[in-house]
């Protein structure tokens, strides 16, 4: 409970305490510098976290209920080869509808390498089969196997070796993001602890006249932090307003922009960033409560 | 009551105190002498815990001063009036919000009557809102003071506490803390000032304790 109570006396504020200690001093600015950096840096890792769970998410999501059949036969095969395939594919349980692609699509598909002229007609080229899945997803191996058996030359590609990769990449990204908040902390903690190391030195004579007048480590503690973790509020609470303007000023999503435009805070989530002044407030408490109560205990 | 049971303080160098017993009875009034550096600064700083005996024990009402924590040594800080030669003030607070320092720290209101009566009796009242460095030695001594007896303290040291003053103010001092021992308060100075011992005497019945090679002695009828 004595965590509790000290918040409750630090939200409460004393007056007198509030006093005690000089009211000037670079240190205090400095911690309302450092802590609103922090905070617009925090927004940005923030940001970058919550895009890379939803980039993870869409491609995880956008890869897993589809899968492609590749058919290779020749020419005069072609239209029994696929039929074949269609029929293993109507008594595959957890497909839920097969289609092959039309020529017209499949010449889309290869307009980027070989240009708009290219005669399908005149090339071995394989027919791919579109599937799309169920979400309880289906035995890949045993299709693989019964097409192996019925139809030698198609081939399942479940996507597995595109989507393991993609993902893995965006949920890497979303625990970078992570880390960046946590070192952003540990960044701020350091800096606070310095800090209020510096205003308690610098305040010698304060300390010394009020352990002489038998003021109790945490009557003179108080003071300290209760005006670090508020400069280090008002900070972040800076801090966090300007990175999330910046934030909201970036591009709009859209699907040419791709993973860049879609930088910013969506719905609920613009409401993340109201948690990093309190997080700061925090971390200000903690850093300057440490360093007030390590540096009385050396004093007799 | 305070009372120094075979106390022993070395510095470091060497042995500053040795084998010191003797006992501050309530109301009593005592000086403490002995030439500079013979340790009257640091007997003062043992009766209110700033520094432990090497050797021996400090008690303040029984209790071990060096065993107590750090929050009991507040307390006990709070029944010990301390006047510094220095003063030590919080110069960016007003006088008056100085002499309350005491009763703010510990959470007490500080009734303005009472307030008001105090700093009339140490002669600071218009002064109430200076800032302590505009004030002079004398005013600064009795503003110390009057820090000092807020809390209604059962003893008050002082170190030298006219030391930066003239004679005529040194006499008004120690007139301020001969009342307080008529109030009951236990009363120890440590001064190297003969004629304010001698001053004194006059007024109060007070016992002399000299420093001298390392032990406190009781100082004969020379003074």
């Amino acid at each position: 409970m004595r965590p509790f109570r000290a918040v409750g006396e630090l939200l409460r504020g004393d007056s007198g305490a509030d006093r005690i200690v000089p009211p000037s001093g670079f240190t205090v600015r400095l911690t309302s510098f450092t802590s609103a950096a922090m905070a617009f840096l925090a927004v940005f890792a923030l940001a970058l976290s919550l895009a890379s769970g939803r980039l993870a998410h869409r491609w995880s999501a956008a890869l897993a209920d589809t899968a492609t059949i590749r058919v290779a036969a020749p020419a005069g095969q072609m239209k029994t080869q696929v039929a074949k395939v269609m029929e293993i594919l109507k008594q595959t349980p957890g497909v839920t509808s097969a289609r092959p692609l039309t020529d017209a699509e499949q010449k889309k598909l290869l307009e980027p390498w070989f240009g708009p002229d290219l005669p399908l007609d005149a090339l071995p080229v394989p027919r791919l089969i579109d599937l799309r899945v169920a979400d309880s997803g289906f035995d890949a191996d045993g299709l693989k196997n019964r097409l192996a058996g019925a139809v030698p030359g198609a081939v399942l590609d479940d996507h597995t070796r595109w989507r393991a990769p993609l993902v893995a990449a965006a949920d890497r990204l979303r625990l970078l993001g992570l880390v960046c908040i946590l070192l952003i902390a540990g960044a701020t903690a350091a800096m606070i602890t310095l800090a209020a190391n510096a205003a308690l030195a610098a305040n010698d004579q304060v300390i010394a006249v009020l352990r002489l007048i038998g003021a109790r480590d945490v009557y003179i503690a108080r003071a300290f932090i209760r005006r670090f973790t508020l400069r280090a509020l008002a900070g972040a609470l800076i801090g966090t307003l300007a990175g999330t303007g910046a934030i909201a000023l970036l591009p709009a999503a859209s699907a040419a922009g791709g993973f860049l435009t879609g930088l910013g805070f969506q719905g609920f989530g613009w409401l993340w960033p109201l948690v990093i002044p309190p997080l700061a407030a925090i971390v200000a408490f903690g850093a300057t409560r440490s360093a007030a109560f390590a540096t009385l205990r050396g004093l007799s | 009551m305070i009372e120094f049971q075979h106390v022993a303080y070395n510095y470091g160098g060497g042995e500053l105190l040795t084998d010191i017993s003797l006992r501050l009875p309530p109301g009593s009034f005592h000086f403490l002498t002995g030439p500079s550096g013979a340790g009257k600064s640091t007997f003062l700083k043992l009766c209110y815990g700033e520094l432990h005996p090497t050797a021996g024990r400090v008690t303040v009402d029984g209790a071990d001063v060096a065993k107590l924590t750090r929050d009991e040594v507040a307390k006990v800080r709070q029944r010990i009036g301390m006047v510094h030669q220095d003063c030590r003030f919080l110069d960016h607070l007003p006088l008056a919000e100085n002499i309350a320092l005491p009763l703010t720290a510990t959470g007490r209101e500080v009734p303005q009557a009472d307030m008001a009566e105090l700093m009339g009796w140490v002669g600071l009242k218009p002064l109430a809102d200076h800032l302590p460095p505009s004030l002079s030695g004398g005013e600064r001594q009795r503003a110390a003071l009057a820090r000092a007896v807020i809390m209604s303290p059962d003893v008050i040291l002082a170190d030298e506490p006219t030391g930066n003053l003239d004679w005529e103010m040194s006499l008004r001092l120690l007139t301020l803390l001969t009342e307080l021992n008529k109030m009951g308060k236990t009363v120890l100075i440590a001064t190297h000032d003969m004629n304010l011992i001698r001053s004194a005497k006059s007024q109060v019945s007070a016992r002399v304790l000299r420093i001298r090679d390392r032990r406190v002695q009781l100082a004969g009828s020379e003074l």
